[in-house]
């Protein structure tokens, strides 16, 4: 029986990477995902299978509640709120990681074991409250500012010490539960210290590395519990946030350490004073140019989903296409609030996939548009990232709109954008700024073109 | 006979390389469903879960599996479907 149980999570490490495979393309993404959930499906079938279960309320208990409440989340969450969910997710897991580490302390562990029960609960219980802290500055029921004051790497330095001593004396004496209790409450403390440096813009950084890390912490508990699935499937989700981590990153073109240690996005705001003016539009200009126009590229950023305007956008465009022209969507990475969600939000309207270009794909392009048009977008624009020095972010690849024929900037007001940095774009020759809600102002263009 | 340590490490090590090969394959456009896909997937805890909350012993351990299973069973269900009800959405341009 406890061969067919290993053969049967083989199977499961088989089906789980095979639907990873599938994900590689948007066409059969979805199958790739059901794959995946089969493999999950016979994983814990199989783990039920087991003979040292004697009793299955408290199983049943356990997933009864877990499953209403995940299948609940699952169906209401808004599009927009998915980075929020994902933290939350993210903590999740890492807390069941922690618990599953230390219920699986026995008397009598080896060393080994212990050193692993060590770091399931340490990585578990460091991802399950900085996702919490992650997941209030994202929903902003917590200031989404960094947090920082005097002495702060010295407190932090004292906590990881305080880890690692209790950790080492956990080892030694596995008897004594206060040292293993203590690191539980460090881990948990380090977490909260971790994440609350860390300013609203860097977030999709940390999402993609508390998704990591709840993955390394499965990989953990795997081996304080010596079972193999744990370890093949945890360490593919370790994998994954690593690589969107480094994604994140290059986009912002941040290294790692800069990210969480330096506060950045704490509203430093740089003064560097641009030449020009200011050029607003009217709807009714625009809508000459748009029309006009036979090679439209839209930059969405964030602001086009506070504003609730992909149903617009999404309206202007068949507008557009229908009056001849070819429209096209540059997506940077790090427009929405965590990798790729800005894909989401514009496939939510209908958008095809397939009009959606990677930055990479529409910078070369970007001479041949006749109107870029930038929807709440700042800093992924901003041509200062290539011109400006001086400026904080100066080397981030951006969206080269600027060499667009014509610009329009749709914006509220000259307020500048979620970094804090003045952008150069505005005042540019060829740049129109269209101010006002741009739900609006979309709203106009299209009733232009109705009429 | 490979001790067990030695075997586990085995695994880890295969799993993560074979992770950055499948991951690094996948397009921008999807990594908000690959991260809710991977919620999922590390929901994967719940099945050693199962065995610490199946004792019978009614006694922490016993207590904290039980826990354990229902945070890990949020990430599986709420993982899964969420991540379907995204992927569902993305569609190609017709004609």
């Amino acid at each position: 029986m406890q061969t067919l149980i290993q053969f049967a999570f083989v199977l499961s490490a088989a089906l789980f990477i095979f639907g990873l495979k599938q994900l590689g393309s948007p066409a059969t993404a979805r199958r790739g995902n059901l794959i995946s959930a089969i493999g999950m499906l016979i994983a814990i079938v199989a783990a039920l299978m087991d003979q040292g279960i004697v009793d299955y309320r408290f199983i049943l208990a356990g997933f009864v509640v877990g499953g209403v409440i995940g299948a609940l989340a699952a169906r209401m969450v808004a599009m927009t709120s998915m980075p929020e969910m994902v933290a939350l997710f993210n903590g999740f897991g890492g807390m069941a990681s922690l618990l599953v580490g230390m219920a699986a302390l026995t008397p009598n562990a080896a060393t080994f074991t212990l050193v692993t029960i060590v770091l399931s609960i340490l990585i578990g219980g460091l991802t399950f409250t900085g996702s919490l802290i992650a997941y209030g500055k994202l929903s902003e029921r917590i200031g989404s500012g960094a947090v920082m004051f005097v002495g702060q790497q010295f407190v932090n330095s004292l906590i990881v010490l305080g880890i690692l001593g209790s950790a080492v004396m956990f080892c030694l004496q596995p008897d004594q539960a206060h040292w293993l209790y203590l690191v539980v409450g460090l881990s948990l403390v380090f977490g909260i210290m971790a994440v609350i440096p860390i300013g609203g813009a860097d977030m999709p950084v940390v999402i993609s590395l508390l998704n990591s890390y709840s993955g390394l912490a499965a990989c953990a508990a795997g081996f304080a519990v010596d079972n193999n699935i744990l370890i093949v499937a945890g360490s593919l989700v370790g994998a994954s946030g690593i690589i969107l981590t480094q994604i994140m990153c290059k986009a912002m073109n941040r290294s790692l350490a800069n990210v969480l240690f330096s506060g950045f996005g704490s509203g430093k705001v740089e003064t560097t004073e641009v030449e020009g003016e200011i050029k607003p539009i009217s709807v009714d200009d625009a809508y000459y140019v748009l029309e006009a126009a036979t090679n439209v590229a839209i930059i969405p950023g964030y602001g086009m989903a506070v504003a609730q305007a992909q149903h617009v956008v999404k309206e202007l465009t068949e507008l557009l296409e229908e009056n001849g022209a070819e429209v096209n969507f540059g997506i940077h990475p790090v427009a929405g609030r965590m990798p790729g969600h800005m894909n989401v939000l514009l496939a939510e309207a209908d958008v095809p996939y397939d009009q959606l270009l990677e930055m990479d794909d529409i910078n070369p392009r970007m001479e041949n548009v006749d109107v870029a048009i930038v929807i709440g977008a700042n800093d992924v624009v901003n041509p200062a990232a290539r011109e400006v020095e001086s400026s904080p972010i100066y080397g981030m690849p951006v969206i080269n709109v600027d060499s667009a024929r014509t610009v329009f900037v749709l914006k509220r007001s000259m307020a500048s954008g979620f970094a804090g940095i003045e952008n150069p774009l505005f005042y540019k020759d060829n740049t129109r700024m269209l101010f006002g809600d741009a739900k609006e102002s979309i709203g106009g263009l299209i009733r232009e073109f109705g009429s | 006979m490979i001790p067990a340590e030695v075997f586990l490490t085995f695994i880890l090590m295969l799993s993560i390389f074979l992770g950055f090969e499948l991951i690094n394959k996948v397009p921008a456009t999807l990594h908000t469903p690959l991260m809710s896909g991977a919620n999922a997937i590390s929901g994967i805890t719940v099945v050693g879960a199962v065995s610490l909350a199946g004792t019978g012993q009614q006694d922490l351990a016993n207590w904290l599996g039980a826990a354990a299973v229902a945070l890990a069973s949020i990430n599986v269900v709420g993982g899964y479907l969420v991540t379907d009800r995204m992927l569902a959405m993305f569609k190609k341009k017709e004609g």
